[in-house]
């Protein structure tokens, strides 16, 4: 690996003039656990990397009851994984921080870094996504917030052009009588992308038998993460009951499109999304109902 | 100073160090080949076996993953800290009474991971420990002994040896 410039703006302008300067031989550099291994493997040549970590604001956990919960990009995901706000208010977050890579690795990692990588397995995106994530993206002079669904374009590649940077995501506050729930399987209980991973967040109604709405994201066997929309339609307004859990588990393995790969095959990866989904799903609904049990 | 290369402060081991790093040197080349740290072993150089685990501002992570320059103003514990800590030292004499040492290569990156553990949870249960490692692999012992071995460690600092 050649060497390259590295830099560090002390605030988001500076960092702006770089990426306009350096243009495509530059690369956002933020916890570098998935850029730092590419650049080995010799993936692109970059000249220069811009490492945002000294400008300010940018990794802050900001939750408001009205408003909802923002989280800088450069939140580290192992200040997810520990943080007691989120495990309050969001547990489907701390799940899924607990699911990537190790404690080392998740020491360095950063949210924003697993959405822009866009790797289809990314392990943050399915619950933010079920979560109603949307993401800010300033360029210089520019701002859009567009829905975190949106970003991802294929493997690899989001929305973001050149210039650009993700700054912030925003998740509304969590409707009444709502949970949500992640599952990854995984070849190991830790340091491996997913072979399937899905986020379930449901939302029932008070006299826990209906489905008021639900929201099934599937990570992994797909280009991106995708939401399973015929699944939820089945869900949605329905009784709850096992046989329409499994009906719109079943439907789920048909809506994705996994590939064989060296971690698995097409076929298991759709036997797994039926059980994950399956699984989330009751997961989810007895999470609303024990933690409501608690409170009366 | 133009941007290729860096001048980085670091503290090792209670130390102070002056350096100047090429952007693209990562902390673990800085120890292994500049400061002759051996202790911290090259594994994958991806993150993905934990042999390299260092402490950094109290947290462990993997040094093939950071740049060196990201060290600057840090705070590093490595494996040769153990002299002047007693958490190692008890970890260092637990391992071996427990047999959790074969060919060595994973264990500086295994006892790292325990004392970070050990520093935020002194009495931690096995479910604890096995999340704590499950950022090191091992080739040889199956875990096991290790697992005792870091679970036992806590009791030797009460003296009961």
């Amino acid at each position: 690996m050649r060497n390259f410039e590295f830099y560090r703006p002390q605030n988001i302008g500076e960092a702006f003039d770089l990426l306009e300067y350096h243009k495509e031989k530059s690369r956002i550099w933020a916890g570098g656990t998935d850029l730092l291994i590419r650049l080995r493997d010799q993936a692109f040549k970059i000249g220069a990397l811009i490492d945002l970590k000294q400008i300010p604001q940018l990794d802050m956990i900001n939750f408001d009851e009205n408003t909802g919960l923002r989280l800088g990009a450069l939140v580290r995901i192992r200040d997810i994984e520990t943080s007691n706000i989120l495990r309050e208010k969001y547990p489907i977050l701390v799940q899924a921080a607990e699911t990537l890579g190790s404690i080392q690795v998740r020491n360095k990692a950063t949210v924003g870094g697993n959405i822009c990588n866009a790797s289809p397995s990314a392990d943050m995106v399915p619950s933010l996504i079920a979560l109603g994530a949307e993401v800010k993206i300033a360029g210089k002079n520019k701002e859009k917030v567009l829905p975190l669904g949106e970003l991802f374009k294929s493997p690899g590649k989001t929305a973001l052009e050149s210039g650009e940077i993700l700054t912030e995501i925003s998740i509304p506050h969590m409707v009444p009588h709502s949970c949500g729930v992640y599952l990854k399987q995984g070849r190991r209980k830790a340091l491996d992308l997913a072979v399937a991973g899905v986020a379930s967040v449901a939302t029932i109604d008070p006299t826990h038998s209906k489905c008021v709405d639900i929201r099934i994201v599937l990570g992994a066997v797909a280009p991106t993460a995708i939401r399973a929309k015929k699944a939820e339609a089945i869900m949605r307004g329905s009784n709850l009951s096992d046989p329409i859990v499994n009906e719109a588990a079943k439907v789920a393995a048909g809506e994705c499109s996994p590939i064989d790969d060296v971690r698995s095959s097409a076929w298991y990866r759709r036997q797994v999304v039926e059980v994950l989904v399956k699984r989330s799903i009751m997961q989810a609904i007895n999470k609303v109902k024990a933690g409501e049990e608690k409170i009366t | 100073m133009n941007a290729l290369k860096h001048n980085v402060s670091l503290k090792i081991n209670g130390e102070h160090y002056e350096l100047t790093v090429s952007s693209k040197e990562s902390l673990l080349d800085v120890l292994q080949d500049r400061l002759r740290f051996t202790g911290t072993k090259k594994g994958c150089n991806s993150g993905e076996c934990g042999a390299c685990t260092v402490i950094v501002n109290g947290s462990p992570v993997n040094a093939c993953l950071m740049l060196a320059v990201e060290a600057h103003k840090a705070e590093i514990l490595t494996i040769e800290g153990y002299k002047a800590d007693e958490t190692m030292q008890s970890l260092q004499e637990s391992f071996l009474e427990h047999g959790a040492v074969q060919c060595g290569y994973c264990t500086p990156g295994m006892i790292m991971s325990a004392k970070a553990l050990l520093d935020k949870n002194p009495v931690p249960d096995e479910e604890e420990i096995k999340q704590a490692i499950a950022g090191n692999l091992c080739r040889c012992t199956g875990y096991i002994k290790i697992i005792e071995a870091i679970g036992a460690a806590p009791n030797r600092q009460d003296g009961q040896k």
